[in-house]
C-alpha cells in the first residue's frame, strides 16, 4: 500500500496519456477530477492485487462517452456513492475497493476520484494496460467476465443498472442511454471478485503509468544519453519513425474518429515516409509502405522534443512526431486475447505479428 | 489621414506613422520608462516630430501593450472577483481554481456554483437557479467590484450568463464589472472559466491602460482619432471593448511583429525570423496572420484556451559568444554578451569574439571597426558562419509545413549576422523598417469575429452548417468594427467529437476585415 497524492496524479495523467496510444481523451479534465476530490479528502491508498483477499469485491470506475462533452460538464462528484450504493445493493455485498478498467487517458484518474470521495483503496491493476474504443475490449472478457451488471448513472442523479446477454449488447444500450443523459456518464462494469482480478487483470499499470509520466518529466535529466534514448529505455519503446507530419486526413462513419496521418521523415528518417493510421486510437504504423506495429500493440506519437504524447485530436501539420511502438499486454497476443482486438477487427488486413518481430529487420533499421 | 502604432515592450516603446496608403511615414524607439505612459507621451512626441505630420491628421490609434499580462504574472493591481458557475449538478467534481498557484487564487474572494447550463445540443441541463445567483450578487455587493460569470455549454447557448449579468446589474449597480465567459473563451468549461475569472481581475488594468492611453494622446493634442488595442490573434478592439475584455490583449507582441514583417515584406505566407541580441524567434505567417501553436497557454500558472503564435526560439544572436573546441568546430551560443554588445564585442574594442564580429570580418556588415576583427581567422569566421546557418536551416525546416521552400523574412537588429541565402528558402527578404516591426504590426491589423459551435452533420449538412458558421463570424466581424466589403475567411476547422456517435463535429470560424 502507498498513497496517491497531487504529485504522483501529475506523473499518472502523463503517463496515461501515452498509455492512451493516442485516444483515451485528453486526461487534464480527469486529472481534475482527483485533484479537486483528494484536495478534499486526502491521498489515495494505491494497494497492489496481492493485498487484495481473493473474495473481496472489485468495483472498476469509469465514464463512457466524449471526452469533449466532458471538458464542459466534467462530473458532479456524487456520482460515486450512486455507483456505490447501486452496486454493492444489487450484489448484496460491501465494495472493498475500486479499480480503473482502462489506464489509458482520461479513464486512469476518474478511479482516482472515486476513491478519494469513497474512502476506499484503488488496486493497481485495469482490464486493457491502454486505452481501447468498445468496452468488450478487456482482459476479464477473455476471462469470461460478464460486463454486466452494469451501473451507470449521470450527474442530474439518473441511474440504471443494465442486465445484458452479451457485452456488445451492452455497448449498444450504454450508448444510447449516454446519449440522451447528454453525452457523458459514469459507469462501474465488470465487477468482479479479487481472485479474477488477479488471474486476469494488467498488474501493476498505474505505478507503470506513473513511472512513464515521470520519465517524460524528467527526460533531459540524463547526462549519459540523449533525451529520446532515455525515453526509449525508459519507456521500453522501439522508435519506428521520427518525422514532419505533413498531411492529416480525417473521416467519420458516425462511430469513430477515423483517419490517418502522413510523415516526412527527418534526422535519420531523411527521404523516408510513414503513415500511421487510427480509431480514435492509433491501429497501426507503417514506414515506406511496411507496417511496423499494429494493435493490441500500442502505437504511440510523442512530440520530438519534450516527449509529450499526442493525441489524435491533436494532429497538425508541420508538428514533429516520434513514433514508438510498446509491447501491449502478454494476454492481449494469446489467441482469445487476438479475437478482440486483433488488426482485422479495426479493418486492417494484415496478421498480428508481435511488434519485437515486425522492428526485426524491417525498415526500422535501414 | 494617418495612423498612429504604438507597442509597448519590455525594452523599448515603439512608435510608427502609417498613411492612407499604408506607407511607413517615421518609426522610432524610446525606452520603456516605469510609468508607461511617459515612454508613450514622449514616443508619440518623437514619431510626430519625425514624420512632419499634423496631430489632426491622427484618425487612427492603436496601442499593443504587455501589461495585462505583467499584472497577471506578478499578481499586481488585480481586483477582487466574484464568480458565478451555472451548472451543477455538473462540473461540481472540478471546483474552481482547482490547479491554480496558490498565490493568485486571492482574487476570487468568494464563488458559488448554481444549478443550471446546458447539454451539448443546447438542451436544459437542470434549470437556472435565479433566487441562488440573486443572493450571491446581494451578498458580493459592496465586497467586489467584479463579477465573473461561467456556464456549462455557454458556447452553444449564451442564455443563461446574459440574463444573470443583467440581474447582476439589477442587484449590483452600474458600476460593476460583469466577465461572462461566451464571449470569452472557447469550448472546455474550466479554462474558458479560468480566462474569464483573469479578465474580471483586471478590470482596474484595463481601466487605466485603456484611460492612460487616451488621455496621453489628448495631452499630446492627437483628438480626431479613434483607438483601437491590439489583441493576441492579430486583430484589434476598440476601446470600450478592451475595457471589457482585457484577457484578450495578453501575448499581442509576438503576434504584432509577425503581422508587422508580413506587412513590410508585402507576403502573406513565410517564414518571420526575429533576430535580436541574445535570442532568434521563428514564426509562421500563413494568410497573414500568425501560424496558432496548438498547446493550451499557461498564463502566471493559470491554463486558459487562448490559442498563441507558433513560436520557437534558439540561443543566436547578434551578440552569441563564438568559441572554437579543440577538434577545430566552431559553436556559436547559447550565450551571448547581451546588451554589453558595445563594450564587449571586438568591433567595438571588446575581447569576446561574438556573432555580429563574424559577420563584420567576413564583410556582410559595416558596424563598429572593422580594423578590429581583422585577425580574426577567416577560416574559423567560415566555419562559425556555417554554425549559424546550420541553426536558421533546421529551425526554418522545424517550421515549415511541407518540403515546398518558403519565402523567409528578416527582422530585428541583430539579421546582419544570417548568410544573404538559406536552405529551404526561396527568398530572404530583409525589409525596411524592420526593427519596428511591433509598433507597424499594431497599426496595421484588422478588425474579427470568431464563431464556435458543435454541430450534427446527420443534422445540418456539412456545407450549409459550415456556410451558417461563417455568416455569423461575418457578423461579428462587422459588429466589431470591419468594413463589410473587406471582411474574409481566414480560418476555417471542424473536428469530428471523439467517442461520440452520430456525426457532431466541433466548427471554429474566424472572419476579418479592415477598420472603417
Amino acid at each position: 500500500m502507498r498513497k496517491i497524492g497531487l504529485r504522483e496524479v501529475e506523473d499518472i495523467a502523463l503517463g496515461a496519456s501515452l498509455l492512451g496510444a493516442g485516444g483515451g481523451g485528453d486526461p487534464y479534465y480527469g486529472k481534475l477530477m482527483a485533484i479537486g476530490a483528494i484536495k478534499e479528502n486526502g491521498p489515495v491508498e494505491l494497494i497492489s492485487p496481492d493485498e487484495v483477499p481473493d473474495d473481496a469485491v472489485i468495483m472498476p470506475i469509469a465514464m463512457m462517452g466524449a471526452p469533449t462533452v466532458l471538458c464542459e460538464k466534467g462530473t458532479g462528484g456524487g456520482e460515486y456513492k450512486v455507483i456505490y450504493d447501486m452496486v454493492s445493493q444489487y450484489l448484496g455485498r460491501q465494495v472493498y475497493a475500486v479499480m480503473p478498467m482502462e489506464a489509458g487517458g482520461v479513464n486512469s484518474m476518474l478511479p482516482i476520484a472515486a476513491a478519494a470521495r469513497l474512502g476506499l483503496p484503488m488496486v493497481d491493476c485495469d482490464g486493457m494496460g491502454r486505452a481501447f474504443p468498445e468496452l468488450q475490449m478487456v482482459t476479464f472478457t477473455i476471462g469470461g467476465v460478464s460486463a454486466t451488471p452494469m451501473a451507470l448513472t449521470d450527474e442530474k442523479g439518473n441511474s440504471v443498472i443494465f442486465n445484458t446477454i452479451t457485452n456488445k449488447w451492452t455497448e449498444e444500450l450504454a450508448r444510447a442511454v449516454t446519449m440522451s443523459c447528454g453525452g457523458s456518464v459514469t459507469v462501474s462494469l465488470y465487477v468482479m471478485e479479487g481472485r479474477t482480478m488477479k488471474a486476469f487483470g494488467v498488474k501493476g499499470i498505474v505505478t507503470r503509468s506513473e513511472m512513464l509520466g515521470r520519465a517524460i518529466r524528467e527526460v533531459k535529466n540524463h547526462p549519459e544519453k540523449t533525451p529520446e534514448q532515455a525515453f526509449l529505455d525508459a519507456s521500453e519503446g522501439y522508435g519506428i519513425f521520427k518525422g514532419k507530419i505533413a498531411d492529416v486526413l480525417r473521416e467519420t462513419n458516425g462511430k469513430f474518429n477515423l483517419g490517418r496521418v502522413q510523415l516526412e521523415g527527418i534526422g535519420e528518417w531523411r527521404g523516408h515516409r510513414a503513415e500511421v493510421c487510427f480509431q480514435n486510437e492509433n491501429i497501426y504504423a507503417s514506414v515506406d509502405g511496411e507496417i511496423l506495429a499494429t494493435v493490441p500493440d500500442l502505437v504511440c506519437l510523442v512530440d520530438t522534443d519534450t516527449f509529450i504524447p499526442v493525441t489524435t485530436e491533436a494532429l497538425k501539420y508541420g508538428k514533429r512526431v516520434l513514433v514508438v511502438g510498446l509491447k501491449c499486454y502478454e494476454m492481449w497476443r494469446t489467441a482469445e486475447g487476438l479475437e478482440l482486438v486483433c488488426p482485422r477487427y479495426f479493418g486492417v488486413d494484415t496478421d498480428y505479428i508481435p511488434i519485437e518481430e515486425r522492428v526485426k529487420g524491417g525498415a526500422a533499421n535501414v | 489621414m494617418y495612423k498612429l502604432g504604438i507597442d509597448v515592450g519590455g525594452t523599448n516603446t515603439d512608435a510608427v506613422i502609417i498613411d492612407g496608403e499604408l506607407n511607413v511615414v517615421a518609426d522610432i524607439k524610446h525606452p520603456t520608462t516605469d510609468d508607461v505612459y511617459d515612454g508613450i507621451i514622449a514616443a508619440i512626441r518623437e514619431v510626430l516630430a519625425a514624420s512632419g505630420v499634423e496631430r489632426s491628421e491622427i484618425t487612427q490609434a492603436m496601442l499593443g501593450t504587455t501589461q495585462c499580462t505583467n499584472a497577471i504574472v506578478e499578481r499586481k493591481h488585480l481586483a477582487s472577483v466574484g464568480l458565478v458557475r451555472i451548472g451543477a449538478p455538473a462540473t461540481t467534481g472540478i471546483p474552481p481554481m482547482v490547479d491554480w498557484p496558490e498565490d493568485i487564487q486571492g482574487v476570487v474572494a468568494d464563488y458559488v456554483m448554481i444549478r443550471g447550463g446546458y447539454e451539448y445540443d443546447g438542451r436544459e441541463l437542470a434549470g437556472l437557479d435565479r433566487a441562488a445567483a440573486r443572493g450571491f450578487f446581494e451578498r458580493m455587493r459592496g465586497k467586489v467590484q467584479s463579477i465573473a460569470i461561467s456556464c456549462v455549454f455557454s458556447t452553444v447557448r449564451a442564455d443563461e450568463e446574459l440574463e444573470l449579468a443583467a440581474l447582476c446589474r439589477e442587484v449590483m449597480g452600474e458600476d460593476i464589472h460583469i466577465s461572462i465567459s461566451s464571449e470569452i473563451g472557447s469550448m472546455g468549461l474550466i479554462e474558458r472559466e479560468n480566462a474569464t475569472i483573469l479578465n474580471a481581475a483586471l478590470c482596474h488594468v484595463s481601466r487605466r491602460f485603456t484611460e492612460g492611453f487616451a488621455k496621453s494622446l489628448a495631452d499630446e493634442g492627437i483628438t480626431n482619432a479613434e483607438i483601437y488595442l491590439s489583441q493576441n490573434d492579430g486583430t484589434l478592439m476598440t476601446m470600450e471593448h478592451a475595457r471589457r475584455y482585457p484577457i484578450l490583449t495578453i501575448a499581442c507582441g509576438p503576434t504584432n511583429s509577425i503581422r508587422g514583417a508580413s506587412y513590410l515584406s508585402r507576403l502573406s505566407d513565410a517564414i518571420v525570423i526575429d533576430v535580436g541580441g541574445t535570442t532568434t524567434d521563428f514564426g509562421v505567417i500563413q494568410h497573414g496572420f500568425p501560424r496558432e501553436s496548438s498547446v493550451a497557454v499557461t498564463i502566471g500558472g493559470v491554463r486558459t484556451n487562448f490559442r498563441m503564435p507558433d513560436i520557437i526560439s534558439i540561443g543566436l544572436g547578434g551578440g552569441s559568444i563564438v568559441r572554437e573546441r579543440p577538434d577545430g568546430t566552431v559553436t556559436v551560443g547559447p550565450d551571448s554578451v547581451g546588451y554589453e554588445i558595445t563594450k564587449k564585442a571586438l568591433c567595438f574594442g571588446g575581447d569576446t569574439l561574438t556573432a555580429t564580429d563574424i559577420a563584420v570580418r567576413l564583410g556582410m556588415a559595416d558596424i563598429g571597426d572593422a580594423s578590429l576583427v581583422a585577425g580574426v581567422d577567416e577560416g574559423l569566421a567560415r566555419r562559425a558562419l556555417e554554425a549559424i546557418r546550420g541553426m536558421v536551416e533546421d529551425s526554418i525546416d522545424a517550421m515549415k509545413i511541407s518540403n515546398a521552400d518558403v519565402d523567409v523574412v528578416l527582422v530585428g537588429g541583430g539579421a546582419i549576422i544570417l548568410p544573404g541565402e538559406l536552405k529551404g528558402a526561396s527568398k530572404v527578404c530583409d525589409p525596411e523598417h524592420s526593427g519596428c516591426a511591433n509598433a507597424i504590426g499594431s497599426a496595421i491589423s484588422k478588425v474579427s469575429g470568431n464563431f464556435e459551435q458543435l454541430v450534427d452533420y446527420n443534422v445540418t449538412p456539412r456545407d450549409e452548417a459550415l456556410d451558417a458558421a461563417k455568416a455569423e463570424a461575418v457578423r461579428l466581424a462587422v459588429e466589431a468594427g470591419a468594413l463589410p466589403e473587406t471582411v474574409e475567411i481566414i480560418e476555417v476547422e471542424d473536428v469530428p467529437l471523439a467517442y461520440h456517435p452520430g456525426n457532431t463535429c466541433r466548427v471554429r470560424v474566424k472572419a476579418a476585415g479592415d477598420l472603417a
